[in-house]
This record gives C-alpha cells, structure tokens and sequence, in this order.
C-alpha cells in the first residue's frame, strides 16, 4: 500500500453494549428510576430540624464522655466482649479449615463438598443480627449466646475465603507433591497450606476485628458483651457513657488494626 | 537390556474430546535417557503424566520393572509413584517452604503423616537429602525458602527432590522451559550425568531440539499424540523434524548431519560424553 492508498482509519474502543437502542435506552432508563425513586421519599423537614437540635444534645454528652460513673457496667461489658471475640474467633477459625478443606473443589470429592458448601451456604445467609436472635432464643441472654453467633458467623465467612483461596493455589506445587507418592494429608500439609497459610492467617486476624464490632452491634440484642452495656447505656440517655464507650470500641479496634496490620507482614 | 519401563499403546482422551495420545508404545531399558520431543499440544506432557498415573489414561498399559501400574489401588499407585522421580516446567517447588523441607518431601510416600507433620524425618532420610544437596551444590541454601533462589537454583533443587525418592525412573517435564540458554545446558548434563551415576532410565521432554540432541541417547518424537520418530539423535534430520514439527527452515538446528551419512554412531556417543563432561 502506498502511501497515497493510506486512508485515516478512526478507532474507538467497542461499546459494552452493541445495540445502541439498548444502550441508550438502559441509561435513560436507569436516570429516569434514579429520579422517581428519589421523588418517593417522603421527607419531614420539621422532624429533620428537630432530629438536629436532639443531635446536637447527644454531641454535648458525647464531647464529654464519663468513664467513671459505670465503669463497672463498661468493663464488665468489654470484658465479655472481649472474650466472646476471642473464644469465638479461635474456634470458628479452626472449625472453618476443615470445612473450608471440604469447600475447595479441587481437593475435596462431590458429596463432601456439597455439604460443606450448604453448611458455608447457611451461615453467610443470615446476618449476625438474626443469628443473635435465634441463639438468644435458644440459649438465653448473654455471652454465650453471642459467642455462638460470632462463631457460627465466622466459619461461613474464613471457610469460603479459605477454601476459595485453595481453588485459586498454584496446582503444579500440589501435583509435584502427589507425584512423590505423598497421601492426600501430605498433599494438604506440604503442597496446599504453606500456599494458603499467609492469607489464612491474615484473614483469621481480620476477623478478630471483625467479630469485636459485632460483639458490640449482638449485644443490642441480647447476647451480652459491650453491646448490651451500650444499649443499656442510650436507653438511659447516659451520652456522656455511651460516649465513653464508643471511644473504647474505636480505641480498641484501632489498635487491633495496628496490631494485626503488623502480624501479617511477619508472617508474610 | 531388559525394558525397565514399558509403554503399549496408551492413549488419552480428554473430556473435552481431545485426543492427546494415540496408541504410543515404546521400551526404555536401565539407564537410557530419553528425549521426547513435538510441538506444543502434541501429548508430551500427557505422556509423562500418564506414566504416574497423574493423568489417568483411557486406554493402554505401562509397566514399571513388571508391575502394572494403571492396575493399582490408591495405595498401591502411591507407592509406584515413589518410586518414579518427577522433574517439572517451572520447578514446581513449594515455594514458601525451605529448600530442604522440598528436598525432604521426596521421602513423603515413605514416612507416615504425622512425622511429616511435625517434620520428624529419619536420620537416614536427612542424611541423604544433605548428600543431594551437596551433589547438586546447594547445601548453603538448605534452610532458604525455595522462592529466594534463582532458576538454576530451584530447578536443582527439583532435582534433589526427585532423586531423594529414590526412583527408578525419572520422569522430566520441560526441564529448561525458564531457563537461560547456559543454565539450561548445566541442568541438562546434571541430570544426565545423575542417570549415567545411577543407571537410571529417563524420560525428557524438551521445546529445544539443539538441546535434546546435544544431551539425550534417544529421541521419540511426538505429533499430535502419535510417535513419528524413534530413534538415536543423529536419525534426527530434516525430513524427520518437519514430519514432528511440520514445514520451517530446519538447516541450523541439525547441524547438517545429513551431510555425513558415513558418520558412526561411536563417534556420535564419544561427541555427547565429552559435551557431558563440560569440555565444549
């Protein structure tokens, strides 16, 4: 081709969607729901200035926060709270692996896999919330009902992570330890998890904050901890305790972040 | 010689329907190392997966010294594959566990779990691990992890793992696949010279012709799963590397060997013992 022949060829990267009918007519469509669906909602302009003025009460209390007056309730609260996370963080780690071992396709045969997944499948469906309230019914108020609910929650969560992670393992690593004869234990122990154990721990760290939140939210519930101590507290309209609280859960999630941030790099 | 390993007419069929290996037959008695070469896709690496089983053949038989090995229970076939050393693309090593927990997970099929749980190898085990190490010149690296050392590196250390089994037969995927041209050459003439040491019968599949050539006492070519050619390096002409690889400028790679027909086949054996030796 000539240098003449040469024509100016546009380009323009191809539209995800081909159909400019379709195209077109999802956008508009979307921005027409965007706008009616905000049209629907129903806004008290006088209950939105008198929620302000009452805010703005609850900051005072809050910017003056009482550590004192039921320090006995707070630590009491975050001691539960702190023993329900850890207690139930340990023993839904550890009961994940092996449901998270039964979840990965690629080790696991069908019919351990199935179930595993439903059990996986059961316990992400309900939130903590609902969990709290079905335990607190069946065990009563208290931490040991939330330790369940926390537990319960956190081996739908480290088993599909876990055994996604295994799914995704470099399987060349596996396979040359299954071609030295190795059993399917040894294939676990020496191909699978030196690969998964650095996300594992991580992820069981990750949780520990995790589960610390949650005991404060369960408790609202009934199932004890820092929560029920928070909830008492508002219903009170002690702010200035609930505020001490709530610097307590920050202070402590901070710093479990802190503390974690730096566990994973050395394990890393 | 007797055929240590026995080959008849295995054949593999994906699920997929793709027809990987058709029919392949072949012998290879004690301490012969074999090259196996072809285009990509055309059922080297199939092959050499289905002599351990980590492929399951469709069809066909292959005997390690008399025992059949597609026959086995999981037991069984976890012992027969102990005994076959496998060498792969890539090393293949666990790459966050030490040099010589790779080396030690050789032993894997002979040691009960929890010992290799708790890494409680035999002393005997140990021993000979550092003795590979040694002989493949890593015994400083033994407690790196296996990710902090270079190409070269790792793939001696899939060595040691391989021989820390004690095969019989050792099966070698693509050895040199990500390895510079020198490096490449080292691995090549240490795992000859290691069957050469042992009377050990290999199987090698090779992308680098000039290298099979160079290393290897046999060469079965490959295509499209059936085998084209079976013979000694020198065979390996023109004529026979467009039938495995189909129609390209071949003149460089054979070196012009079809120039000289007269050429015996002592000369050609005392050529590849001196490149073994590192003269050229």
């Amino acid at each position: 081709m000539s240098a003449a022949d040469a024509q100016i060829r546009a380009w323009k990267r191809p539209p995800l969607i081909g159909n400019p009918w379709l195209r077109w007519g999802l956008y508009i469509g979307g921005l027409v729901y965007l706008v009616a669906a905000i049209a629907t909602l129903d806004v008290n302009w006088t209950r939105v200035v008198e929620g302000l003025s009452q805010g703005l009460r609850f900051l005072e209390g809050f910017l003056v926060p009482d550590f004192t007056t039921r320090s006995r309730d707070i630590w009491r609260g975050m001691e539960e709270s702190l023993t329900m996370t850890v207690t139930a963080t340990i023993v839904g780690c550890l009961l994940s692996i092996p449901i998270g071992l039964g979840a990965a396709r690629n080790i696991a045969p069908l019919p351990v896999y199935a179930v595993c997944r439903a059990v996986i499948a059961v316990s992400r469906a309900f939130q903590e919330i609902i969990l709290a309230i079905l335990f607190v019914a069946m065990f009563g108020f208290g931490p040991f009902a939330g330790f369940l609910t926390l537990s319960f929650a956190t081996i739908g969560f480290m088993a599909k992570l876990l055994a996604e992670d295994i799914e995704d393992i470099n399987e060349a690593q596996a396979e040359a330890i299954r071609a030295t004869g190795a059993t399917w234990w040894q294939v676990v122990n020496y191909g699978i998890q030196p690969q998964v154990m650095p996300r594992l721990v991580g992820l069981s760290l990750y949780r520990l904050d995790i589960n610390f939140r949650e005991s404060a939210v369960i408790g609202i519930v009934g199932a004890g901890g820092i929560g029920a101590t928070l909830n008492t507290a508002m219903q009170r309209y002690d702010y200035d305790t609930a505020s001490a609280i709530l610097i307590m859960i920050i202070v402590i999630v901070l710093a479990a972040e802190y503390v974690s941030s730096h566990l994973r790099k050395w394990v890393q | 010689m007797r055929a240590m390993l026995r080959v008849s007419s295995l054949s593999k069929r994906y699920k997929t329907g793709d027809e990987a290996l058709n029919g392949v037959s072949f012998d290879v008695p004690a301490g012969q190392v074999v090259g196996l070469i072809g285009p990509s896709g055309s059922g080297k690496s199939t092959l050499i997966r289905c002599i351990n089983r980590l492929v399951k053949p469709t069809s066909g038989h292959v005997s390690l010294n008399e025992t059949d090995i597609m026959r086995l229970g999981r037991g069984a076939l976890r012992r027969a594959r102990r005994r076959m050393g496998m060498i792969f693309q890539e090393y293949a090593l666990v790459e966050r566990l030490t040099v010589m927990e790779n080396v030690l997970s050789g032993r894997l099929g002979y040691v009960s779990f929890w010992r290799s749980f708790f890494r409680r190898f035999p002393q005997g085990d140990v021993d000979k691990a550092f003795m590979l190490l040694d002989r493949v010149g890593l015994t400083e690296q033994a407690d790196k992890r296996a990710s902090a050392l270079s190409g070269g590196q790792r793939q001696r250390v899939g060595i040691a793992r391989a021989l820390e089994q004690d095969p019989q037969l050792l099966l070698v995927d693509e050895p040199t696949a990500s390895l510079d041209p020198k490096t490449a050459r080292q691995i090549m003439r240490l795992i000859c010279e290691i069957c050469r040491e042992r009377n050990l019968p290999a199987i090698v599949s090779l992308h680098d012709v000039v290298l099979a050539k160079m290393f290897v006492d046999r060469i079965i070519g490959l295509r499209a799963g059936v085998i084209v050619f079976d013979g000694a390096p020198s065979g390996l002409n023109t004529a026979m590397l467009t039938e495995i690889y189909g129609e390209e400028d071949w003149t460089q790679i054979h070196d012009g060997t079809d120039d000289e027909p007269t050429q015996d086949a002592a000369l050609d054996t005392h050529a590849r013992e001196e490149r073994m030796a590192g003269l050229t």
